[in-house]
This record gives structure tokens, sequence and C-alpha cells, in this order.
């Protein structure tokens, strides 16, 4: 044996290695690009849905679909925040608006950064949003308040199984610095479109 | 052409060198050895959680272990078994074996290999020391789910971290070893179709383990920083998906089970031709089979997760991929029965454990094709039907196949044959209660006993006082195959350089014991050897 091959082979095997460990970091932006062409993880989109979405489905179709509201605020972050109104039903195509309400419980002014999730996932494809408090930051004074809505339709293509749906936000604080790279994420991806 | 690097002053108190014999030790069958003692170390540390597991689990209702420790024996359990009892197991067969069987004189990076082993140690110490720790040991399954890794970990789980982060070291450095050694330090005339089936299965083990466990690395680097640095991988609520974290973990779990599973493929495939006194039947196709296994392994893991809520197509070709594992699976077991088929078989102790390995890993393998069928899985997943599933496929294949091992290399290592009368007193025990141990949890499985429970209603409770008996018994098993050891490292008939009157390779041309160093100058390997 030459030392040179094995000193080659060790150094092919411990490329193959780092590559792996490469790998597994790369499965986090290959998985969310699945979940976006397939929707099936429930992120929804994060913008606004696009001018043809909206006229292509202008006629609201006949069938209901029931949506349920949930809001949290996320660990550390002092604001209640909550649905105005529970559940909701409304007609595919037909447009909405819900509100939520947020107070800020802390002594000194807070930023907010909300973010969406729904279940079951397959319905993510399908609740498209018009405006949303969402899409961008809100901020309130020590003790401040306010209403914030959300404007959306169902898409009249949402299949037929599904007939209930749950709309949840987590209210994030922003500054954190636990969450700071996740703001810079929605910026990017709001940049982009 | 390999440098030992024992130098080891004469005047030395006798216990500071035996201390820094085995600390510094270069030589492959030394550390082979210390790899079989750590493991059959932490096989006894993680059998005796089960012990008390099936305690608790004797009747129904909560008796004697606290559900919150149950949890963290459970994780224990798994962790130590997998990790600590049957890899290291493996890997020490790898070093003594490999060398030997291919006419090397010691594996091709020795200090690396002592490296290898010595991380281990401390690794175990790592996490068992957790449970000494406030707040208790990781008590999430050996499985840990984010979120339950991550947000709701008990602190200890950074040392669960580091333990990992340290076992999948060692885990790639002894595979690189392994696998330099094999494709560099093959006696000349030993081409690749002339390796016994165990250096191949370990092969491509070792390619396995150097493709999987950087993932493994990955994915607790990223519950680290998500408990730690602000990120969020694996939380929803911050842009993450703790589904992801099944999807990385399963894509090192799915070829992790095969990691356990193909050396004792390859201890099957040496022992059984041995003792029928013929050639391995079909060795082409046992080789191409463990290779389509190998590469099926890592398009299956989503059979772990059908009831996370997949696309229909995902689920389908998941299923399809899986049972298609079956086939190659399939083609060993037959190959297995063809050379047992009118051969002049004779049943020492090795040869009973190699048949018990292939008639009950097969049991697991149909248990495993039940659980791939995606409507069947969606009831079975997460009941002991599952556990059921794995401990047929690791008990007796795994553990059986490294018992089968031992007794059929032991005097080969030190040169004195096994007491057969208790050697096949161990077996029959240990198959009658592996047996009763785990065979009524496919019946409390298929019931709905769900799995990771400490209590259960009331119609489970004849079932799991038989498996809790079995589990005993078992228990037991192990103190009698621990004095057989060392039984017969202390003495017993001697053994000739072939022991076993059919054995063929490499390893049975040496004397037993086999001296500390063999084939300094590569052997001549015979033209008609091999297959
Ligand atoms: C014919 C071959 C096999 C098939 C079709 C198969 C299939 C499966 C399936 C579908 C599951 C998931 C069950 C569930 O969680 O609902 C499973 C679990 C498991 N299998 Fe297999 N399997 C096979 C062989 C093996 C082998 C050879 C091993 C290890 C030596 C193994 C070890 C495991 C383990 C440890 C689990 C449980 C993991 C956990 O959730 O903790 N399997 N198997
Ligand atoms: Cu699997």
């Amino acid at each position: 044996m030459s030392s040179r091959a094995k000193n080659r082979h060790v150094l092919l095997l411990l490329g193959l290695a780092a590559g792996m460990f490469g790998f597994a970091f790369a499965l986090v932006p290959l998985y969310d690009i699945l979940c976006d062409i397939t929707g099936i993880n429930g992120k929804p989109a994060l913008q606004a849905a696009l001018h043809e979405e909206i006229e292509a489905s202008e006629s609201a179709i006949d069938r209901e679909v029931t949506i349920q509201f949930l809001a949290k605020a996320a660990r550390g972050m002092p604001w209640e925040f909550r649905p105005l109104e529970n559940k909701m039903t409304v007609r595919p195509g037909e447009m909405n608006r819900v509100m939520f309400y947020v107070r800020n419980r802390s002594n000194h002014s807070v930023t907010g950064q909300a973010v969406p999730s729904i279940s079951p996932g397959q319905a993510a494809l399908y609740f498209k949003k018009i405006e949303c408090f969402c899409f961008e930051q809100q901020e309130l004074a020590a003790g401040g308040e306010m209403e914030i809505g959300v404007s959306f339709f169902v898409d009249v293509d949402m299949p037929a199984k599904i007939n209930e749906l749950t709309l949840s936000y987590t209210m994030f604080r922003v500054g954190d610095v636990e969450h700071e790279h996740l703001i810079s994420h929605f910026e990017a991806e709001r940049d982009d479109t | 052409m390999v440098a030992h690097a024992q130098i080891v002053p004469k005047k030395r108190h006798p216990l500071l060198a035996f201390a820094a014999r085995w600390l510094f030790t270069t030589n492959h069958k030394e550390i082979g050895t210390l790899y079989l003692c750590l493991s059959f170390l932490l096989f006894f540390i993680a059998g005796s959680m089960a012990m008390f597991m099936r305690l608790e689990l004797f009747e129904p209702g909560i008796q004697f272990v606290d559900p919150l420790f149950y949890n963290q024996l459970l994780t224990l359990h798994g962790l130590v078994m997998v990790f600590g009892a049957v890899m290291p197991a493996f890997v020490g067969l790898a070093n003594w074996l490999i060398p030997m069987m291919i006419g090397a004189p010691d594996m091709a990076l020795p200090r690396l290999n002592n490296f290898s082993f010595w991380i281990l140690p401390f690794a175990f110490t790592l996490l068992l020391s957790s449970l000494f720790m406030e707040g208790g040991a990781p008590n999430f399954g050996w499985t840990f789910y984010a979120p339950l890794s991550t947000t709701y970990g008990p602190p200890s789980t950074d040392f669960f971290i580091l333990g990992v982060h340290l076992m999948g070291i060692s885990s790639i450095m002894g595979a690189i070893n392994i696998i330099v050694t094999i494709v560099n330090l093959r006696a000349p005339g030993m081409t690749y179709m002339k390796m016994p089936m165990f250096v191949w299965t370990w092969l491509i083990t070792a390619f396995l383990l150097i493709m999987v466990m950087p993932v493994l690395a990955g994915v607790v680097t990223m519950m680290l920083t998500d408990r730690h640095f602000g990120t969020s991988f694996f939380d929803a609520a911050g842009g993450g998906d703790p589904v992801l974290f099944q999807h990385i973990f399963w894509f090192f779990g799915h070829p992790e089970v095969y990691i356990m599973i193909l050396p004792g493929f390859g201890i099957a495939s040496q022992i059984i031709p041995t003792f029928a006194r013929k050639k391995l039947f079909g060795y082409h196709s046992m080789v191409y089979a463990t290779l389509a296994i190998a590469v099926l392994s890592f398009v299956v893991w989503g059979h772990h997760m059908f009831t996370t809520g997949m696309p229909l197509f995902a689920e389908l070709f998941i299923m399809y991929a899986t049972m298609l594992i079956a086939v190659p699976t399939g083609v060993k077991v037959f190959n297995w029965i063809a050379t047992m088929w009118r051969g002049s078989m004779t049943f020492e102790t090795p040869m009973l454990f190699a048949i018990a390995f292939v008639m009950m890993f097969t049991i697991g393998g149909f248990s495993g094709l039940m659980l791939a069928l995606v409507p069947a899985d969606i009831q079975y997943h997460d009941t002991y039907f599952v556990v059921a599933h794995f401990h047929y496929v690791l008990y007796p294949g795994a553990i059986f196949g490294t018992m089968g091992a031992v007794y059929y290399w032991l005097p080969k290592w030190c040169g004195h044959m096994v007491d057969e009368r208790l050697g096949k007193l161990h077996f029959w025990c240990a198959t009658f209660a592996v047996n009763l141990t785990f065979f009524p949890m496919h019946f409390t499985g298929l019931a709905g006993m769900p799995r990771r429970v400490p209590d259960y209603s009331l119609q489970f409770a004849d079932f799991n006082m038989v498996s809790s008996i079995g589990a005993w018994l078992l228990g037991l098993t192990q103190i009698l195959f621990l004095y057989i050891v060392v039984k017969t490292i202390r003495g017993g008939e001697k053994a000739t350089a072939q022991v076993w009157e059919g054995a063929e390779g490499l390893e049975w041309t040496i004397p037993s014991p086999a001296p500390l160093h063999t084939f300094e100058t590569p052997p001549v390997i015979a033209q008609d050897h091999g297959h």
C-alpha cells in the first residue's frame, strides 16, 4: 500500500462526511421549497394574493367553508393577542375580513410581527390574503391597544374534502435577538416579490 | 509498515503499565477487544434499564417507577443500546476480524483507531451522567423528536447533544478506517469478489455510516442552535417546522437500522457455510443484495412518518420502495437456506445462533412489511406492534448475530473451545426468553396498546406479565453468557488453528489464540480460495 493512496482515500471520505453534514442543512431550504410547491406544511404565502388570482375568483360559489381563528403571543412577548371572532363561515371566492385585538401589557413600547399558519396544511395553497397585518410589523406604545385585520378569500379551487380550516397567528417580539433572523427572512421574501 | 506506538518503559508500576498498554494500544486486536468489552458493559447498563421498565409494566397501574423517570429510562435504554451496545460491538468485530480476513497486518490507520475507541467512554459518561442532573436525563425517546427535545427538553439535553456528537465522530472515524483498510490493505490476490461476506457487509455499512452519521450530527446541531442560539429550524412559531426534524432524523434513522443489521448478515454468511460444510450459496447475489439494501435504505425514511400527513404520492412511493427492500432481503434469506440445503449440518452453538438469526430476523422482516403498508401502519404506528417489530430484527438479529460471532470466533481469539453444553444452554434459554418477551408484544400492539407508556389498560395485563417474565429471564441469560465468555477465556479445551472442521478463510490459517501480530508479510491467496 502506498501511503499516498491511503491519504487520498482518507481525504475523500472526510470530504464525503463533510458533504453529508452540509446536506443535512441543505434539507432545510429543500424542505421549504417542496412544501411551498405542494403547500403541505401549512405555511401560507407571506405576501398578498396576485391581482389575477383575485380577478379569477370574483364569483363566489355555493359552498360553505368554516374558518377558525387562533392567536397567541410567543414566549416573552408581553402582548394580549386574540381574534375578535372565533369562527366564520364563508363561501369560496367571496371577500372576507376578520379583526384581531392586540394590547401591549408592558410598560414600554414593543414592536411585534405575526407569523401565520394554516391547518390542514393542504388548505394553505387555497387561502389567499389580500391584505394582512402579518405583512408588516406593529408597534404599540406602553399599554397601547389596537385592532388589526386580515382581508382574505378562499380559492374556489379548494378541494371539496376540506370544509373546515384553522388560521392561527403567533405574535413575536421584534428586536428580540431570538427572532431577528426570522424578520429579516420575511423581509427578504417580501423584497423578492 | 505500520508503526506500533507501544513504548512502555520497563520499570513502571504494573497497574500503570496495564493502563498504558490499553490506553495507547494501536493494535487492531486489542482495540477490537476494548470495543467488545465496552459494548458488553453498555449492553448490561441499557439492559438493566429495560429490567426496570419491565418491572413497572408487570402489572397495570403505577407501582415502582415514576412515569417521568420511566421516560428517562426508555430514552437511555434506546440510545445506549443503539449507539453503545450494537454499533460498538460490530466495530469491535470489524477490528478483530477484517485485517485477519483480508490478510492485512493491522488497520490502515492504527492511531485513529485508538482515538475512535477512546472517545466512546467519554461520550457515554456524558450521556449517562445526565441521569444525575437536575431536571433528569433526556426523556424524549431515542428518536428525540422536536419540540420534545428542543422547546421542552430538560437541561441535560445539551449533554445528550454533545454525547451524540462524540459518538458520531467516533463512528465516522471508525468507518473511514475500515474503508481505507479494505481498499488498501487486501493481501495480493484478495480481489473484492473473493472477500468474505463479513468484510463486504462491513464495507457497505461503513459507507452508510459515513453518509448518515453527519446528518445526525447536523440535526443535533440544529437542535442546539434552536435551544440556545435563537434559530427556529423546528419551531413552527418561528417559521420552522417540527416535521422537518422527523425528515432529517429518519434520513439518518432508516439507514441506521441497516447499519445495525448488515454486519449481522455478514456474520450469518460466515457461520452457516462452516457448519453446513458447503460454500455460501449465491455469493455474488449476496453482495449485490447487500448493496441494493443499502441504496434503497436512503429513499424509504418516510415509512416512519406515514401519520404526519404526507402527500398521497409520497406515501405510495415510500410504501412500494419499502416493500422493494424485502426483495434483496429475501434473496439473502433464501441464500442462507440454500446454503444449508443438503449440507452436512452440525449444530454447534454458533450455528444455532445463526439459524435462529435467520428465522427470527425473518419474523421481524414480515412485521416490517406489515408496517410498510400505509393503511395498516396508520393503525399500528406508535403501538407495541412496532416495538415487537424492531426488537425482532434487533435482538435475534443484531444481538444474536453478535453473540453467534463471539461463540464462533472466541476460540480463535483466546485459544480455548467454548463449553458446548453451556453454550447450548445459553442459546435455548435466550431463544425461549426472547420469544416470550417480544412475541406477545405483537398481540398487545395489534390490540392497540401504545408504546412508550408506563401504565396500560387492563385488557393488556396478561400479555404484559408474560413479557415481563420473559424479559427477566432474558436478563439472567446475559449473566450466563458473561460467565461462559470469562470461563472460556480462562481455560478450556485447546483450539486448533482451524477451530471448526468446516471453517474456511484466512483467519483460520492463523494459530489459536491469534498472536498479537499477524500477516506482517501478506499471505498467499490460493487461486481457488474464495468463491
Ligand atoms: C424487510 C425489512 C423491513 C421493513 C419493511 C421495515 C419497516 C418498518 C416500518 C414501516 C417501520 C415504522 C413503523 C412505525 O413507526 O409505524 C419500522 C420501524 C422500525 N424498524 Fe423496521 N423494517 C425492516 C427492517 C428493519 C431492520 C433490519 C431493522 C434493524 C435492525 C429495523 C428497525 C426498526 C426500528 C428500530 C424501528 C422503530 C423506530 C422507532 O420508531 O423507534 N427494521 N420498520
Ligand atoms: Cu425504517
